[in-house]
């Protein structure tokens, strides 16, 4: 008996997943616990395994798909079944997400006519009988970013009457406004819309195979002189870097303070310890960032007030010292945890933030190796970067933006000399860590980084 | 075509099929002597005879039991029950012998009897005597359930279920007994079971009714096309089995749908409508389905409060409304 199978819950916070690649092809032979692809979540990419065994009759989310929870991405079954009542099951419901297209796509866009009896405004109704739907307005993204009858989970409120309708004319629903109960999309709100000129089937598609909905809709390049740009649709990962950076500047006060430290003796504590290392079977070296998270961490227990988050009812203050290391990767960052980076020792600190970065560039970090943080280090420094402000890491209280050491003339007792400075800034959410608290730590921070033979004895 | 009265035309499809069938034979109470507590019978025993007319003791157990054993033999029994009400009474041997023994049997019995008479509320008759009773027969596997809205589907729908040889629960209306219509004279013309009709077409929202309550819902769709809301009024006529295609096509045009009928709100043959365009026409629905019931008490006597109870036009239009997202 063939069956759907569909997209499990691979994270705790997981909504949707994005196929990254499928290790099967349809009519390969499954058994239970087989790898069947590897999805990219909000926070990693996680190993698809069988729940079933049998043979792959169909796979229906190509790579690239981004699959909301629950939602058909296969049939699995014995070879020969007739899957067509599957098939057609699951392309009724649910499926792929449609990708979204940047607003800025619209400025590139040629108008279209308007409606022949679209009202000028979508104002007062006449006395008994509710507005027509604003057909223009609904179609133009740029008017209605986002209507009311998508909820906070990107879920969209419509008739099934109506979601049959936009499967015919091929609407995007986000982009209209329901008038119905509870913002309810109804039928009167999308009959007057026009159907898209071509059909999806048509439409263009990414090196991924993702449809793009608007691409190819009469945009010949150059056909208004403006070269199209190229669409490259949302990673999950880029996703959730966008949702919870701007949730972070929108909702957390940030505040700035900047140190300038003397790196002087810590640029020639590291040259020693290093020389001595190297003499170590295999050679061993620690970097400039193992000694800045190992003195964060350090500072932290002397001014444990910034190691902090703030809740709706209560500041919570953390007793583990659990340090989120910001890391490049290809197609953005992940900020991976030195758990308990106070009681470990540099090399140890510095096997450990290699490993993670490794397996974050490879995409194989854990979702419970990225949570529960309580303080963020973000260094620019190997890449050029003096000086800048990052953006906190909720529901951390703080994070620390460390820029590169700069050789540089300073003053020591009244002489201009050949030094050497290192500059940082403590981003803090002011609801829960205040500039005393801040400057505080910094103060300890500096004592360390000064006095760098300190930071060896923790 | 002749003009007749609802209770005429009940006579008339029991006389033309007792001409047509010596084997048909009416019985229950006051059916013959009395001419039938609504006239209903009127004149049967003097034209078939008192061997084809039978009048029963008030025991209903009895008779619908005694019914069923003649169908079992081979006779073709129409079981008058003065009201429906009274069915409760024999609702085992309806329940458990006229819709079981054929499946029971392996086949080998047959129980071709058609239980009929006025059911659902009258004017004034109190709770015990109020009951919309096809709710509870439609639930059962084995028997027809037909509620004609028509004088001509009175004929239609009861000449098919004396012809049917299934065990057929056969609905009248105290209150539609003095309806007129036109009513066709071929003693051939029958309806059959399972196909509704459009008595009003519409394209803005489906009514689906049957029996007493069509009228009110053409009396609705009327007071709806004054506001410009056009409803199409589906007269079920067949409750078991059910009109499937013509309920779904019409929710297709209309994409919004109210199910007006007797009977409280809590299950029933509505719930069964509502099933079925949830569940074959859901893509079409612009609106979640709404049911115009008997309100959720056992019918008060006060007239003013029976009157509240039992689904009126402006309940209906009020659910039309809603569904069209109108006020």
């Amino acid at each position: 008996m063939a069956k759907l199978v569909e997209m499990p819950k691979l994270s705790p916070t997981m909504e949707e997943g994005q196929i990254a690649a499928w290790h099967v092809r349809e009519g390969d032979t499954i058994d239970v616990d087989d790898l069947l692809a590897e999805v990219e979540t909000d926070k990693a990419t996680m190993e698809f395994r069988s729940f079933d065994r049998g043979v792959l009759l169909k796979i229906l989310s190509r790579d690239g798909a981004i699959v909301r929870l629950g939602d058909p991405v296969a049939i699995i079954g014995e070879a020969g079944e007739d899957i067509a009542p599957l098939v057609a099951a699951a392309r009724s419901g649910g499926g792929d997400v449609a990708v979204a297209v940047p607003d800025a796509l619209s400025s590139t866009s040629p108008p279209s006519p308007p409606a022949p009896d679209a009202p000028a405004t979508s104002g007062a109704a006449p006395s008994g009988r509710r507005p027509p739907p604003a057909a223009e307005a609904a179609r133009d993204a740029s008017a209605a970013p986002v209507a009311a009858s998508v909820d906070a989970t990107g879920r969209v409120k419509a008739s099934p009457y109506v979601r049959k309708l936009a499967r015919e004319k091929d609407l995007d629903l986000r982009t209209v406004a329901g008038t119905g109960p509870g913002g309810r999309i109804i039928a009167r709100d999308v009959e007057a819309l026009p159907a898209a000129p071509t059909p999806p089937a048509a439409a263009a598609t990414t090196a991924a195979g993702v449809p793009l909905p608007h691409a190819g809709r009469g945009h010949p390049a150059r056909s208004n002189g403006v070269e199209p740009p190229e669409i490259v649709p949302l990673t999950m990962m880029r996703k959730t870097i966008a949702r919870r950076l701007t949730e972070s500047k929108q909702t957390v006060p940030h505040f700035y303070l900047t140190i300038d430290v003397d790196a002087g003796p810590l640029f020639d504590l590291r040259r020693r310890l290093n020389a001595d290392l190297a003499d170590l079977d295999p050679p061993q070296k620690v970097s400039f960032n193992d000694f800045v998270i190992k003195a964060v961490a350090v500072a932290i227990t002397r001014a444990p007030a910034v190691n902090a988050t703030f809740t709706e009812t209560a500041l919570v203050y953390h007793r583990r010292v659990d340090i989120s290391v910001a890391v490049a990767v290809d197609d953005g960052l992940v900020t991976p945890v030195v758990r308990d980076a106070d009681r470990k020792s540099l090399l140890a600190i510095n096997a450990e933030v290699a490993d993670l970065a490794a397996r974050a560039r490879a995409k194989r970090l854990t979702p419970e190796e990225m949570s529960d943080g309580t303080f963020s280090v973000s260094n620019l420094g190997m890449f050029g970067i003096d000086a800048f402000a990052a953006v906190i890491n909720p529901p951390e209280g703080a994070i620390l933006a460390v820029g590169g050491i700069r050789s540089e003339p300073v003053v020591v007792a009244g002489a201009v000399v050949p030094g050497r400075r290192m500059s940082m800034t403590l981003s803090c959410d002011h609801r829960v860590v205040d500039g005393a608290v801040g400057a505080t730590f910094l103060a300890e921070l500096r004592r360390l980084l000064e006095h760098p033979t300190q930071i060896l004895a923790f | 075509m002749t003009e007749m009265r609802f209770r005429e035309a009940v006579r008339a499809a029991m006389a033309e099929e007792m001409e047509r069938d010596p084997d048909v034979f009416v019985m229950g109470e006051e059916v013959a002597q009395y001419q039938g507590a609504y006239k209903v019978t009127e004149g049967l025993l003097d034209r078939f005879g008192d061997k084809r007319v039978i009048d029963t003791p008030i025991a209903e157990a009895g008779f619908a039991g005694m019914g069923i054993g003649a169908a079992m033999v081979g006779l073709r029994p129409i079981v008058e029950f003065m009201t429906w009400n009274f069915s409760g009474v024999a609702f085992d041997q309806i329940l458990n012998n006229a819709a079981k023994l054929r499946q029971m049997s392996g086949g080998q019995l047959e129980v071709p009897i058609v239980f009929r008479g006025p059911n659902a509320s009258a004017r004034q008759v109190g709770s015990q005597h109020s009951h919309a009773m096809e709710h509870f027969y439609a639930h059962i596997p084995g028997l027809k359930v037909v509620a004609p809205a028509t004088c001509a589907d009175a004929k239609g729908l009861l000449k098919t279920a004396i012809r049917d040889d299934n065990p057929v629960v056969y609905l009248e209306s105290e209150t539609l007994y003095s309806l007129k219509g036109d009513v066709p004279d071929d003693t051939d013309f029958t309806v059959p079971f399972g196909r509704g009709t459009v008595v009003r077409p519409g394209r803005d929202v489906t009514i689906i009714s049957y029996s007493r309550i069509v009228h009110v819902a053409l009396e609705a769709a009327e007071t709806l096309s004054r506001e410009g809301i056009e409803a199409e009024v589906i007269d079920l006529r067949s409750l078991r089995p059910l009109d499937e295609d013509l309920i779904v096509s019409s929710v297709a045009k209309t994409h919004r749908a109210v199910v007006a009928y007797e009977g409280w709100p809590y299950g029933g043959v509505g719930a069964e409508v509502v099933d079925r365009i949830q569940r074959l026409a859901f893509d079409e629905l612009d609106a979640p389905v709404l049911r115009v019931t008997t309100l959720d008490y056992p019918m008060p006597y006060n007239a003013a409060l029976e009157a509240h109870c039992i689904p009126q036009a402006p309940r209906i239009v009020a659910a039309a409304k809603t569904v069209s997202y109108r006020e």
